[in-house]
């Protein structure tokens, strides 16, 4: 057992981890609640109001710092608790420090407006060196992070010999291999742009930065959708009294994820010139792989509802159904997520489609699809961990739990007009990242005016449903006093985790093998670039 | 390792809709010839003006009565801003980028593509239906973004 005091000390390293990220999502939320406005023509904006710096400061925000904070903050959390011993906190408050400096660095490059480059950054568009910078400290703060963990794990392993790591900790520890196999791509981007960035080199290979970036950039999402299924295999079970379905293939699933992860970034880029088809085909291929270790959740989640219900004595569907603690915000939040995410995958099925793709590239379509799978399953289910993990790092009380469920409910709605209109406006071919879509009044364009006022008054819902969670978050800090047990203890499986098969059991040379079947997958692409490597842009300002 | 027998079914299930999915791709891949754009040819941006043809952007009648289109997008315009084809023809576009990365998207048709400065892309099109055709750049490219656009018309 470790004292009290150690478990104050670990619980404020978390804590700063959580609210850094429940700032990024306030501060990105009265950003996006501008945006949608702007786009659907219902404010006249000031003459100081720039929609892409606005939008530059939403991305950044929503899917890199809040989304990183809160998965970083999760996985020290479940790490600590699971592993109880006495250790000291610099590594983790360091890798909390680093990410912050980053965050800072970039922020005021995107708000001086010297980083008007969107959150994808792509080449020859050129900011400052100073965001790049930020955005290389904030993933490396993240690698310390992911060094704190395997510290843990192999401390476990040297005090338990032969004994499996605890099952919340290798979902947590597979999610940092694949984020560190994944974060080697926009490493390698950076170290081509700072130094074009400070004019040091003159040109740079703009195809080749692409590749680099969605190398990283699908595996990012996957880094999201893995600190989500921490949380549901993990901590949702726990909401209704249920078990983990399985233990072997909670670890199956997450080691899938390790490898099918990286090697399908190509399916970003089936419209771009100088990539083979073959190469196309080939991502197309690994992106539908990459579905399979969710199905394998979508099953164990059901199948613990209905193992849980039948204990209870209640059979079939509606009495499962019936039977689950909706008024729980926590359970709520995770359970609304599910089922944006059953939408979610639909469309991404189009989105991987070598084929289909062509009908949806880069219209609001893709919109309205990350913001109904980062946007529904990730962020409701960590708003919903956050009711959680909140009393029980500060042993307070959950501030007002009714209107943490009211907030859910409202994401929830929210979610389903913005991407639906979203989706349906994409159909009709209206482009995403764009300040206007009137095109001086073109008839094309007329259709599309309604579904971006009806995407910005579900982003208005979803603007007020982030409002507040923020001040339940806040509620609960200086508001509720000291009266709840900060004991935490995470789902256990059904059967007994020993006979798990010890392949499953492993984590690192999953990564190796990760690493390899990416360069594998990029081999050609890549190969094929380098072959014939072209024009060096030298980098202009068009902002 | 015990795996339930639904959910081997299920897993059964999955993975042979997947397959379906993806020989559903390469039928119309291989078959109807549906491919995503991949032009491999290379053009240096900064002398796209002494370069044909992008050095007279437009179009052209080729010989077994379809076209061919030049394009370049710079920022934040498409040359030729405005372009006329019969109803009915067949138009194979070819872009490429003087400056940062454009999209050149032309909604209610299958041309969506990415340009890129050294690099040409290319996609065809039947237009079936006449009408005024919106071409727009859907890639985020600077300040005046949203004013990139041209106009097709289809008669």
């Amino acid at each position: 057992m470790v004292s009290d005091l150690q478990l104050r000390r670990e619980n404020r390293v978390v804590i700063a981890h959580i609210y850094t990220a429940t700032a990024a999502i306030a501060l990105g939320a009265i950003f996006g609640v501008f945006q949608g406005f702007a786009r659907a023509d219902t404010i006249v904006a000031p003459s100081w109001f720039d929609y892409y710096r606005i939008l530059t400061m939403h991305g950044v925000l929503m899917a890199l710092v809040f989304t990183t904070f809160f998965i970083t903050g999760l996985s020290l959390f479940v790490t600590y608790r699971s592993i109880p011993r006495e250790r000291r906190l610099a590594v983790g408050w360091f890798g909390w420090g680093l990410m912050l400096v980053g965050t800072a660095l970039a922020a005021v490059t995107i708000i001086s407006g010297n980083a008007t480059v969107l959150y994808t950054f792509y080449a020859p568009m050129k900011a400052s060196p100073w965001f790049y910078i930020g955005a290389t400290l904030l993933v490396l703060g993240t690698w310390v992070v992911a060094f704190e963990i395997f510290e843990n794990i192999n401390y476990f392993r040297k005090n338990n010999p032969g004994a499996p790591i605890p099952l919340v900790v290798f979902c947590a520890g597979a999610t940092f291999v694949m984020w560190i196999v994944a974060t080697l791509g926009v490493v390698a981007e950076m170290c081509l742009l700072i130094p074009w960035a400070f004019g040091w080199t003159h040109g740079i290979n703009v195809l080749l930065t692409r590749m680099f970036f969605w190398y990283f950039g699908h595996p990012l999402v996957y880094f999201w959708i893995m600190g989500a299924y921490i949380i549901w295999y993990n901590i949702i079970p726990t909401r209704y009294g249920g078990n983990v379905f399985s233990d072997g293939l909670t670890r199956l699933a997450f080691i899938m994820l390790i490898l099918l992860s990286t090697p399908v970034g190509i399916h970003h880029e089936f419209m771009e010139p100088g990539i083979s088809t073959t190469w196309k085909m080939l991502h197309t291929l690994t992106t539908y792989g990459v579905a399979i270790p969710s199905f394998i959740t979508a099953f164990a989640i059901f199948a613990s509802f209905e193992l849980a219900a039948i204990a209870r004595g209640r059979r079939g569907f509606i009495a499962t159904v019936r039977g689950l603690p909706w008024n729980d915000p926590t359970f709520s939040s995770a359970a609304l997520g599910m089922i944006l995410f059953i939408l979610g995958g639909f469309g991404g099925l189009v989105n991987a489609s070598y084929s289909m793709d062509t009908v949806i590239h880069n219209t609001v379509w893709i919109v309205g699809h990350f913001h109904v799978t980062v946007g529904g399953p990730v962020a409701l289910t960590f708003l919903g961990a956050a009711y959680w993990m909140i009393p029980r790092l500060t042993g307070r009380a959950l501030w007002k739990p009714h209107v943490a469920l009211f907030q859910t409910r409202m994401w929830f709605f929210g979610m389903l007009i913005m991407s639906f209109s979203m989706h349906y406006a994409g159909l009709l071919g209206a482009p995403r990242r764009t300040a206007e879509v009137g095109y001086l009044g073109a008839t094309t364009a007329n259709v599309w005016q309604p579904y971006m006022l009806l995407a910005a008054a579900g982003g208005f819902f979803l603007f007020v449903s982030i409002l507040t969670f923020v001040a339940v978050a806040l509620g609960t800090l200086f508001q509720n006093a000291k009266t709840e047990s900060m004991d935490v203890a995470f789902a256990t499986p059904a059967q007994p985790a020993t006979e798990t098969p010890l392949m499953l059991q492993r984590l690192y040379r999953w990564g190796v093998v990760a690493l390899a079947l990416a360069i594998l997958a990029y081999a050609g692409p890549l190969g094929e670039l380098l072959r014939n490597p072209g024009y060096l842009a030298p980098g202009m300002r068009t902002w | 390792m015990h795996i339930h027998r639904y959910e081997r079914w299920w897993m059964t299930f999955g993975i042979a809709m997947l397959v379906v999915f993806l020989l559903m791709i390469g039928f119309a891949a291989f078959a109807d010839n549906i491919n995503p754009p991949s032009g491999l040819q290379q053009v240096d941006p900064q002398k796209l003006s002494q370069t044909p043809p992008f050095d007279k952007p437009g179009l052209r009648k080729l010989p077994n009565g379809t076209y061919e289109a030049y394009y370049v997008a710079e920022v934040f315009n498409f040359i030729p801003a405005t372009l006329s084809v019969p109803v009915g023809s067949k138009v194979t576009f070819y872009v490429t980028s003087a400056d940062v990365v454009h999209g050149f998207f032309i909604p209610r048709t299958d041309i969506n593509m990415m340009a890129i400065p050294g690099w040409v892309n290319t996609q065809s099109h039947t237009f079936t239906r006449s009408g005024d055709y919106l071409l727009i750049c859907h890639e985020y490219c600077g300040i005046g973004h949203q004013n990139m656009f041209a106009r097709i018309a289809v008669h």
